[in-house]
C-alpha cells in the first residue's frame, strides 16, 4: 500500500502543516483504518512520524591539500539502520559531522527529509539525534541537569520533560547515577549518557559516532538491543570498526576507505560478492582417500580439491563460478556407496572482505 | 531566543557552581565598597554627593574582573568538545554567542545591583545629581559589555584560558588606559582620533551625566564587532575542523 495515495483525513491540521512545509510523507502508528465507500484510507491518527530519507550528493570535504571525504553519494531511507565502516582516518567521522550540520563541506549537499544543509540546518538539527565521536559532555554538571538542559534546548514542552527525563534515566539505564556529577561516571556510563542527550528529544535520525566504545561486553549488547529497538522506528547511521557489531544491528553496510565509498549492500550481498564461487568443506568416508579425492574431482562443477585432513577424509571443494556441487557430491557418493561425514559452505569472512577492500 | 536564555542559564549556574561567581560579587563589593567609604580620598572628601569615586573605582576593577570570567566562556566549549554537542542541537552561532554574552552580562549586573545600596546612602545624606549617577552605571554596564564582547572574542580565538585572558587584558588595556595616555600627549587628529577611541574618554563623559549619542555608537559599534568577530572566528574554525 502506497502511503502516498492514501488521504489522511483525521486531525487536518497536522496534515496540512506537513503539505505547508513540503515534508515528505509521513505515518505510521495507526488507531483504526477504515476504508470509506469510495475507497479512501481512513486512518486515525495515533502517532505520526516523518519519513526522512537522508540523500548524500558529491559530498567532498577537505583538510587542508587532502580530501577526507572525496565525492561520496549514498542514500539512506527512512526506517533503516546503514552501518558505516572503515578504517581510522576513512572519512567516517568527517561524514557524520556533516550530516549532523556541525561542518560544511566545500562540494556537495546532503539532503534530509527534503531539507538541505546548506540552507536550512536549523530544520535539520531538530530531527536529529547526534552522538558524536568522543562524547563530549558538561563534566560539571549532573545527569539530569544536564539532561534537561538539553531537553529545553530542543524546545520540548515543560510538562512533557519530566516525563521524557525519566524515559531517557530508564532506558540508557542511569537509574542508579542520575544524581552524579557526568565526571564522577564511568566511561561506560559517560557513552549511556551521550546516548540519552541523542535521544531526548525522540529524533526521526540517530546518528551514532562509534556508540559503543569504551562500553563492557555486557553493556555493548545492551546498546546494541537499543539501537536495533530503536532501527524499527526511526533511521539510524552509526559508524564503527567492529565488523560484528555492524553486521550485528544494521540492515546495510557502508564501507568507506580513503574517503571514497567502496562498498555500498547487505552483510550477505558483500559476502557473495566477494567470495564469488562455491567453496565447501567435505568429509567422506566408506572408502580409499585417493578413490574418493578421484571420484569427487570427475563431477563436472568441481574446479579444485584439496586435502585439508588425511586422517579424517575432509576436503576443499570449489566450484566453478555460479555453479553447485552439492547434489552431485551427493549423488556421487550414493553411487560409490561413501557416505558423507561433513558437507559445510565456507563462509567468507566479513573482516576478510574488510580487509581485502580496504588495504591496497 | 528560548536557546540564548537556556544556554545563559546554564553559564550563570556554572558560575555559581564554581564559586567563581560569588567569589566575584564578593571582591568587587569589597574593593568598591573600600575605596569608595573607607580609603583615601572618600566620598566624604570630595564635597559634593555623587559616586564619582565608585565609578572610578568600578571601572578598574570591573576591567580585571570581566577578562577572568569570559576566559572560559569559548574556550571551555571548544576544549571539551562542547561545542559540537551545542552546535548539532538547534542552537546557532550567534545564539551560543548571545547566550555567553548574556551570562556573564547578568553576573556583572548581580555585582554591580548591591552597590545601589550606596547611592540610596548618598541619596538619605544630601542632594544628589541623581541623571550623573543613572548615567554613570548605564556607563558602567556599557563598558562591561564592551569587555564581555572583547573577552568572547578573545575566547574563540584559543583553547587556553589564561591565553584568552591575557589577551583580554591586552587588548583592553589599550582602550582602557593608553589611548587615552597618547592623546593627552598628542596634538592635532592624532590626539583626537586616540582620544575618541579611548574607552576612558568615552566612559568618563557618560559618568559625568552628559548623554552623548557618540558615546552610544562608541559602545554599541565595540559590542557589535566582539560579538560579531567572535562568531566569524567560531565559523571558519568549523570550516577548517
Amino acid at each position: 500500500m502506497n502511503c502516498l495515495s492514501c488521504i489522511l483525513f483525521v486531525r487536518h491540521f497536522v496534515i496540512l502543516n506537513i503539505k505547508r512545509e513540503n515534508l515528505p510523507l509521513i505515518y505510521v502508528k495507526t488507531r483504526r483504518l477504515n476504508i470509506d465507500e469510495e475507497g479512501n484510507f481512513l486512518f486515525l491518527l495515533k502517532s505520526f512520524v516523518l519519513f526522512m530519507d537522508i540523500v548524500v550528493e558529491h559530498l567532498t570535504k577537505r583538510y587542508g591539500p587532502q580530501k577526507a571525504v572525496d565525492n561520496i553519494s549514498f542514500r539512506v531511507k527512512a526506517g533503516e539502520v546503514l552501518g558505516f565502516l572503515g578504517p581510522n582516518g576513512a572519512g567516517k567521522t568527517t561524514t557524520m559531522k556533516v550530516l549532523s550540520c556541525f561542518i560544511s563541506p566545500e562540494e556537495g549537499d546532503v539532503k534530509i527529509g527534503g531539507y538541505s544543509i546548506h540552507e536550512h540546518p536549523e530544520k535539520i538539527k531538530k530531527h536529529i539525534g547526534y552522538l558524536p565521536e568522543n562524547n563530549p559532555l558538561y563534566q560539571d554538571m549532573n545527569i539530569i541537569d544536564f539532561l534537561e538542559f538539553i531537553a529545553k534546548i530542543h524546545e520540548i514542552p515543560k510538562h512533557l520533560i519530566q516525563e521524557r527525563l525519566l524515559d531517557m534515566v530508564k532506558v540508557c539505564g542511569l537509574e542508579g547515577e542520575k544524581h552524579k556529577l557526568i565526571r564522577e561516571l564511568s566511561k561506560g556510563y559517560q557513552q549511556r549518557v551521550g546516548l540519552a542527550q541523542a535521544l531526548i528529544h525522540d529524533p526521526d535520525i540517530l546518528i551514532l559516532d562509534e556508540p559503543t566504545t569504551g562500553l563492557d561486553p555486557n553493556q555493548i549488547v545492551e546498546i546494541r538491543e537499543l539501537i536495533r529497538r530503536i532501527g524499527k522506528e526511526k533511521t539510524v547511521i552509526l559508524s564503527s570498526h567492529i565488523l560484528a557489531e555492524v553486521e550485528a544491528t544494521c540492515d546495510r553496510i557502508l564501507i568507506i576507505n580513503n574517503g571514497r565509498v567502496v562498498v555500498d549492500g547487505t552483510a550477505e550481498e558483500m559476502r557473495k560478492q566477494a567470495q564469488g564461487n562455491e567453496i565447501l568443506k567435505l568429509g567422506v568416508s566408506g572408502g580409499e582417500i585417493n578413490d574418493i579425492f578421484e571420484k569427487i574431482m570427475d563431477i563436472d562443477s568441481v574446479e579444485t580439491v584439496d586435502f585439508i585432513d588425511f586422517e579424517n577424509q575432509l576436503f576443499e571443494v570449489q566450484s566453478y563460478p555460479d555453479m553447485s556441487s552439492i547434489k552431485a557430491i551427493f549423488d556421487t557418493c550414493v553411487a560409490n556407496k561413501f557416505y558423507i561425514t561433513e558437507l559445510t559452505p565456507i563462509e567468507t569472512k566479513l573482516e576478510d572482505i574488510f580487509r581485502k577492500l580496504t588495504t591496497h | 531566543m528560548n536557546q540564548i536564555i537556556q544556554i545563559a542559564k546554564r553559564e550563570l549556574a556554572g558560575f555559581f557552581d564554581s564559586l567563581m561567581g560569588y567569589v566575584l560579587i564578593i571582591m568587587f563589593l569589597g574593593f568598591s565598597g573600600f575605596f569608595t567609604w573607607i580609603y583615601g580620598d572618600d566620598i566624604f572628601f570630595i564635597g559634593e554627593a555623587n559616586l564619582s569615586i565608585f565609578f572610578k573605582v568600578a571601572y578598574w576593577s570591573l576591567f580585571f574582573f570581566i577578562p577572568s570570567l569570559t576566559m572560559r566562556s569559548l574556550t571551555g566549549e571548544l576544549r571539551g568538545g562542547t561545542l559540537e554537542l551545542l552546535l548539532t542541537k538547534p542552537i546557532s552561532y550567534w545564539q551560543l554567542i548571545l547566550g555567553k554574552f548574556t551570562s556573564t552580562f547578568v553576573l556583572i549586573s548581580m555585582a554591580l545591583a548591591p552597590s545601589i545600596i550606596y547611592y540610596l546612602s548618598l541619596w538619605s545624606i544630601g542632594s544628589v545629581d541623581h541623571p550623573a549617577i543613572i548615567l554613570g552605571y548605564l556607563g558602567l554596564l556599557m563598558m562591561s559589555m564592551c569587555y564581555i564582547a572583547l573577552g568572547i572574542f578573545c575566547s574563540s580565538i584559543t583553547e587556553s584560558p589564561i591565553i584568552a585572558l591575557l589577551s583580554t587584558l591586552f587588548i583592553g588595556i589599550f582602550f582602557h588606559q593608553i589611548f587615552e595616555t597618547v592623546a593627552s600627549s598628542s596634538v592635532g587628529l592624532a590626539g583626537s582620533i586616540f582620544s575618541s577611541l579611548s574607552m576612558y574618554t568615552h566612559f568618563e563623559s557618560i559618568s559625568r551625566g552628559i548623554f552623548d549619542l557618540q558615546d552610544f555608537i562608541y559602545f554599541f559599534s565595540m559590542i557589535i564587532f566582539g560579538l560579531y568577530a567572535s562568531r566569524e572566528i567560531l565559523v571558519s574554525r568549523n570550516l577548517k575542523a
